[in-house]
């Protein structure tokens, strides 16, 4: 496993937008060096799509820099440019979504019954028994299981860290809305890998 | 004690910590007593950290050329009417 990048201690995020926004296209450009990768992952998260992450990365930075006059300065930048590459990679999927083919194995229907069907304790450390392939894999094919109105608000909450009224907001629906749809994805995922992770030999409990 | 079910209603707040002590002193009790639920809060809180481990950081050589391409293009496009 690779550590996470983190914040390169010389990074002033908002001097560089001050100067960007004053036409500082060096300053532009150490920004988009510093985002380039987590967009583009949070556009393949979204799309699961390699040209349409390609597509949602360009479009998000050139818009980015089209109207840099009107980022208002009250959020972070990061915060403003994911609202941009997420609106792009959602107008993709909308594109895509009569030539998707719908998964087969349906979320659980929460609304109804948030009854687990896979209980099981999982195998110690199982990101250290697989390549990081494997693991990869294993971890992408889950993701690929979930409608993507759940997966959205799971990519958004869950991996890209943004706050639930974040999300909200981002997506334009209501915050019970990013609840109920982050409940369903942790579950759904979480019953997933279950099916990979159980301790073998384990019985299944069953619940109640 | 609250059932399970509404206990797993409640996992996301119970999970992001996001209640008040005594709610939470309440939900616990259930975990504590219940072994199915405390499986599923302990491989739902795995679920998340694994995930947030494993994300893929690359950005194919390819891509990343074409991106700047597209980026030197408009950026010289503007270049004249910012001065």
């Amino acid at each position: 496993m690779t550590p996470t990048t983190t914040a390169v201690p010389s990074f002033d995020e908002s001097s560089l937008v001050a100067r960007a926004r004053t036409g500082d296209t060096e300053a532009f450009s150490e920004l988009v060096r510093h985002y380039e990768r987590r967009v583009y992952r949070l556009a393949k998260n979204i799309t699961r799509h390699d040209e349409d992450a390609e597509d949602v990365l360009q479009e998000a930075f050139l818009k980015a820099y089209e109207h840099l006059d009107r980022f208002q300065g009250n959020s972070a930048f990061y915060t403003w440019l994911v609202r941009i590459a997420v609106n792009e990679a959602l107008m993709k999927l909308r594109k895509r979504k009569n030539d998707r083919t719908v998964p087969l194995d349906e979320p659980l229907d929460l609304g109804e019954d948030v009854m687990q069907r896979e209980i099981a304790v999982w195998e110690d450390n199982p990101e250290q028994r697989y390549s990081r392939e494997e693991m990869q894999k294993i971890l992408d094919d889950a993701v690929d299981t979930l409608k993507p109105d759940f997966r959205t608000v799971f990519v958004l909450r869950d991996i890209e860290e943004l706050s639930t009224e974040e999300t909200a907001e981002t997506l334009g629906i209501s915050i019970s809305a990013v609840k109920s749809r982050l409940l369903r994805a942790r579950l759904a995922l979480r019953e997933k890998l279950t099916k990979q992770f159980k301790r073998k030999g384990e019985n299944l409990l069953d619940l109640m | 004690m609250i059932s399970c079910k509404e206990f797993l209603t409640e996992l996301n707040e119970y999970l992001d910590d996001v209640v008040d002590p005594d709610t939470k002193q309440h939900w616990q009790e259930h975990v504590d007593a219940c072994p199915n639920c405390y499986v599923v809060v302990d491989t739902t809180r795995k679920t998340m950290q694994i995930y947030k481990g494993m994300q893929q950081q690359d950005l194919p050589s390819d891509v990343k050329n074409r991106l700047w391409q597209a980026l030197e293009k408009k950026m010289a496009a503007r270049r004249p009417a910012q001065s």
